[in-house]
Parts: structure tokens; sequence; C-alpha cells
């Protein structure tokens, strides 16, 4: 901490030691601020330390090779995994990803480099009411457009609700983040005879990049854990399946299932999928940022 | 530097009217002296503005090759502006127009089918704020423009990107790093970095929108000094507030103003030791000598 020079009525230029009555109301002050943003801090860290340790408690008594490489026994039979959950959850989010991220990112690229008129009005609109439909309501939607005219449940529909859910979030995410790119760069890049489209790919975007990575993060984080849009599209399966034609399996459904059924065992294993789920979430999250996140900050 | 200059520009500068350049002053070439200056940008009666607001009004001028034009004037008379659009990067700007010409080697970068980027390959531009590209490191920012015009070939880019560092005297400060960020380097290098970037596609003119403003004294230099030798092989048109910028570094100066309708308008174009000894007109005058502005 520096001393305050500019007391007044200091006649002395460079006291390093102040202990006029001002000086220690502006130092107790300022302590009091740090105190009270430290708390703040801690306060907003703790639910999540609660939660990974109540996690880690409740989930690792579950986890074992079986659970990792077992299919689920019959209702009532101990033992058994979760395999087929494991696998068709990330079946469903990878291609809710690779359907969702090129459209949202598309979108977002629209709105933020296009974007500036009627047009871009509507889109803008239509994304955010997207973003605060409830996910059961477009679980509901693709089970009427894809579930009802192809006559079964699938992982193919169940993805296609996820990625819906995930269009909004990275859309936003993405708009942002591009028009965080400060104007300076965009116009080194015309000045340089770059048409309009190269300087959006090899300088806006680029430069946006870290951030629309944590917007995709933010968006895989959503929907990995969501049970409510897979219920009526992919259903649940108690075998394992790689046919996104066919009804699959995920871990919010098999978790919700478990949680809510009769046998201690199904609740040991629902709290060691959760844990499951949170463990993939942060691993994929810290491998992606440290690839692609944090290059380069922008320097304004 | 050959002290051949047989034409300046000279400005009639009746009261209201637009300057002009004495008739007298052909483009090079078309009456057979070959020692002429060659105009490499000819001006007429441009206008510029932001939507409703006139910003550039009745901007005629002839910029010469080879050499170093300097714009002055007091802040918002609109330089920048009128630099702007000599590489149609005005338009930019929501709503921001042009009327009038602007001839690069005789042919109207406004005319109707005129591809903007075409335009900004051959008149290249450094900003005020070094803006090196972040994600990309010191080669890659210099060979950004190559890039951009679709070279591919990599010994063509590193011989291209190690020529223009060389010309912008930062070859010296960076071959052992060229793999570094650009935006590693210091507000001087930076600025020095910029102005590779804008002269690794080989452009004919190089607009500059003062370059050392964001510069302490000693990186000032360099980059005078720096135009001065990018002169004999580009044209270089240099904003600057720094009369003794201009004076130093320009062959050429030209001075804006706006009056009291706030519109910017070209009060007197000459050679600059004209332009700072014997002013014609008593408003240049008058912001030379530092008493108003
Ligand atoms: N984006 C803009 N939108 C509207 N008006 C603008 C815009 N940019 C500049 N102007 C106006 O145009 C006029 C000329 O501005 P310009 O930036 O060209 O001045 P300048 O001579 O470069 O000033 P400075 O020396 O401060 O950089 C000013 O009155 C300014 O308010
Ligand atoms: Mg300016």
């Amino acid at each position: 901490m520096t001393a305050n020079t500019n007391v007044p009525g200091s006649g002395d230029l460079s006291p390093l030691v102040r202990s006029d009555f001002l000086y220690r109301r502006r130092r107790m002050m300022d302590r009091a601020m740090t105190l009270a943003m430290v708390g703040a801090a801690i306060a907003a860290v703790i639910p999540l330390f609660l939660i990974l340790f109540y996690l880690v408690k409740e989930g690792v008594p579950g986890l074992s090779l079986e659970f990792f490489t077992a299919d689920p026994n019959r209702p009532g039979r101990e033992g058994g995994g979760v395999h087929n959950a494991i696998v068709g959850s990330g079946i469903m989010v990878g291609l809710a990803l690779l359907m969702g991220v090129p459209v949202a990112i598309g979108a977002g690229i629209f709105l933020s480099e296009y974007g500036q008129n009627r047009a871009g009005s509507v889109v803008r609109f239509i994304i955010e009411v997207m973003a605060g439909i409830p996910s059961i309501t477009i679980g509901l939607f693709v089970y009427g457009l894809v579930v009802l005219r192809q006559g079964h449940f699938s992982g193919f529909a169940g993805a296609l609700a996820l990625a819906i859910i995930l269009v909004p979030i990275i859309a936003r995410i993405t708009e942002e983040m591009l028009l965080l790119v400060p104007r300076s760069l965009r116009e080194a890049s015309y000045a340089l005879g770059a048409p309009r489209w190269k300087t959006v790919l090899r300088v806006v975007l680029p430069t946006a990049m870290p951030g629309i990575v944590t917007g995709v993060m933010l968006g895989l984080s959503r929907i990995a854990g969501e049970a409510a849009p897979l219920l009526f599209t992919a259903l649940g399966n108690q075998f394992y399946t790689t046919d996104i034609s066919t009804p699959m399996d995920s871990l919010p459904r098999r978790i919700y299932y478990y949680a809510t059924g009769p046998y201690d065992y199904w609740h040991e294993q629902a709290w060691a999928m959760s844990l499951v789920l949170v463990a993939i979430i942060l691993v994929i999250s810290l491998v992606v940022r440290t690839l692609f996140g944090s290059r380069v900050t922008v320097r304004q | 530097m050959s002290e051949v200059r047989t034409k300046v520009p000279e400005v009639a500068n009746g009261r209201g009217e637009a300057p002009r350049l004495a008739p007298d002053v052909a483009p090079g070439g078309a009456n057979g002296r070959e020692h002429e200056r060659r105009v490499t940008i000819e001006v007429e009666n441009l206008q510029a503005y932001y939507g409703s607001k006139h910003a550039v009004a009745d901007v005629s001028m002839q910029i010469y090759a080879n050499s170093v034009t300097a714009l002055i004037g007091p802040s918002g008379c609109g330089k920048s502006t009128l630099i702007r659009c000599f590489n149609r990067m005005h338009e930019f700007v929501q709503g921001a127009r042009v009327d009038g010409k602007v001839l690069l080697d005789g042919s109207d970068i406004y005319a109707a089918g005129v591809d903007p980027a075409r335009v900004r390959q051959r008149v290249g531009m450094v900003f005020q704020k070094p803006n090196p590209f972040p994600t990309m490191s010191i080669a890659e920012n210099v060979a950004a423009g190559l890039r951009f015009l679709g070279v591919r070939n990599k010994s063509e880019i590193g011989d291209r990107v190690e020529r223009a560092l060389k010309d912008a005297s930062l070859w010296e400060d960076v071959k052992n790093d060229l793999k570094k960020p650009g935006i590693a380097l210091s507000g001087g290098q930076q600025q020095r970095l910029c102005i590779a970037r804008a002269i690794a596609v080989e452009p004919d003119v190089v607009l500059m929108d003062e370059p050392c403003s964001a510069l302490d004294p000693i990186a000032t230099l360099k980059i005078e000094d720096l135009m001065r030798v990018l002169a004999e092989r580009y044209t270089i048109v240099v904003v600057t507030h720094n009369m003794q910028q201009a004076a130093r570094v320009s062959d050429f100066t030209a001075y804006m103003l706006a009056a009291e309708d706030r519109v910017g308008r070209l009060i007197e174009y000459r050679r600059t030791e004209d332009l700072f000894t014997r002013p014609r007109d008593k408003r240049t005058e008058d912001y030379i000598s530092g008493r108003f502005g």
C-alpha cells in the first residue's frame, strides 16, 4: 500500500508514516472495502466448493471399473454400470455441438458484422426469445417435429433438442465477443486491402476466439447436464447403443431415474454419475482452454 | 535525393473560394518534361460528409509521387477525414459519404465498379495508435497483407517480410523474435511494425494519420527518418499536429481549417519551406506562428 502524500495540512512532501485522523479514516475505509470484496468472493465460491465436496464424498463410493464399463443390470439386481449413459451423453452432446456450434457462430458473426439493420434486429430478437424458452419446451418441439413424424424416439432427436438449446447461448456470446474486437483492428485489415469476409475470418474471429471458446464451453456444460429436453426425444435406453436412430441413454436422465428410484445402490450410482458428469465437463473445459482459450489477450 | 523540383503546388486563396492549384501544374510527363514531379493522387473538388454533417469541402489538390506531403491544421478541421477519403476508408463510418473525384494515377477511385479493397492494396495506411494484429506473430503481422492478397509461397513471403522489416528499420530489433506476438513490442516498435505491414504489399501511397502522436521523441525521430527514406520509393501523406514535424519531414504542406461553419477546407498548399517561411494566407500565418489553434 502506498502512503498518501496529499493529506491536507501536511507541509512535508514525503511523509511515509502518517498518523493524522483523515489518513487513518481513509486507510480504515480502504481495509473495510477490501475485506468486503474478499468476503463477497468467498461467499461466491463457497457453494461451488460445498457442491464439489459433497459430490466427491457421495460419488466416489459408487465408482468402480464396472461402473464405467458395464451396462445397467435389471432393476433390483445390484451392480452393473452406466456405460451406455456415458456413451449416449457423449454421442448426443458431441452431435449437438457439431450441429449447433457452426450455426451459432455463423449467427453471431452475422449479428455483429452484418446485423446493424432490420434483418439483424429480427434475428437478434428471435435468438433472445429462443434463449428464454424452457428446455423442456424445446424437447416437446422436437418431439412434434421429429419423433412423431419418424414414429420413434432417437438419439438424433435428443441431439437436435440439445443443439437448439445451444445455439442462442453461443450465438449471443459470439456476437458480444466479436463486438469487443477493437475497430482499429478491422480498419488495419481493411487498409491492407482485405475484403470484409477475410477481415472477419482472419482478424476479427481469431482475436475473439478465446471469448467464443468460453461461450462454447458454457453451452457444452449447459447441455451436458440437461435431462428435460431428452425425456421425449432420446427417451433413454437400458442397453448400450451407438445408433443415433434408436432411443439413447444419457447421464442426466439416468441420474434423474436412479435418484428418484427405490434402491440404495441406484442412489449411490446417481451420485457417482453426477460426479463423473462434473468431472468430464471440468476436464474438457480445462483442456480446451489451455489449447485455444488464452492464447493472446486482446489489448485495448 | 535529387533536388529537382520544377513544379510546386501553389494555391490561390481568394476569399471563400476553393483553393486551387495553379493551372500550370500539369500531371508529370504530360508535357514531356522529364524531371517534373509525377502526380500520384489528384483530388478534384472533394466533399466528405458524416450523415448530414459536411466535414470537408471543396478540396482540390495534387499529391506528388516520391514526396512527403504533410497535412496540418487544428483539431477537428478534417485532416483524418480527408486522408481517409484517399483510400476509401471514409465509407466505413455509417452514413459517411464522399463527393468529387480522387484520381490515383489518373483513374478515379470513386468511379462505379471500383473495388475499394483493390484501392486499399495500392494506398496503404498507418494509424495514430499502433494496431498490430494481436493474434499474429511479428512475421505474420507483416505477412498479413500478402496473405490477404493470396500469396502462398512461403519463401516469397519470408523474403518480403524481411525486406519490409528492413525498410521499416525494425529488422535489427526483431530478427531473432519473428515468432513473438506483435503486441509484445514497444509502442515505437509496434508502429514500425505497422509501417512494415503497410509497405510489405508494396503500395504506391502510404497514408499516415498522426503516426507519432503516441510515441516518445526518440521513437518519433526514428519514424520521421523512416518517412524520408520511404519517400524515395513511396508517396507519403502524413497528418500531423506537430508543425516542427511537418517542417522536418515534408516536401509539401497543406494547411486545413474549419471556419465558423465547421466545415474543413484547404487553406493553403505549397512547398513546405514556402508555407512556413512565406505563408500567403493570413490564417496560415496565424496558425504557424502559434497565434491560433
Ligand atoms: N465518425 C464520425 N461521425 C460524425 N462526425 C465525425 C466523425 N469523425 C469525425 N467527425 C467530424 O468531422 C470533423 C473532422 O474530423 P476529423 O477527425 O477529420 O478531424 P481531424 O482534423 O483529424 O482532427 P484531429 O486533429 O483532432 O484528429 C469533426 O468536426 C468531427 O467532429
Ligand atoms: Mg485526426
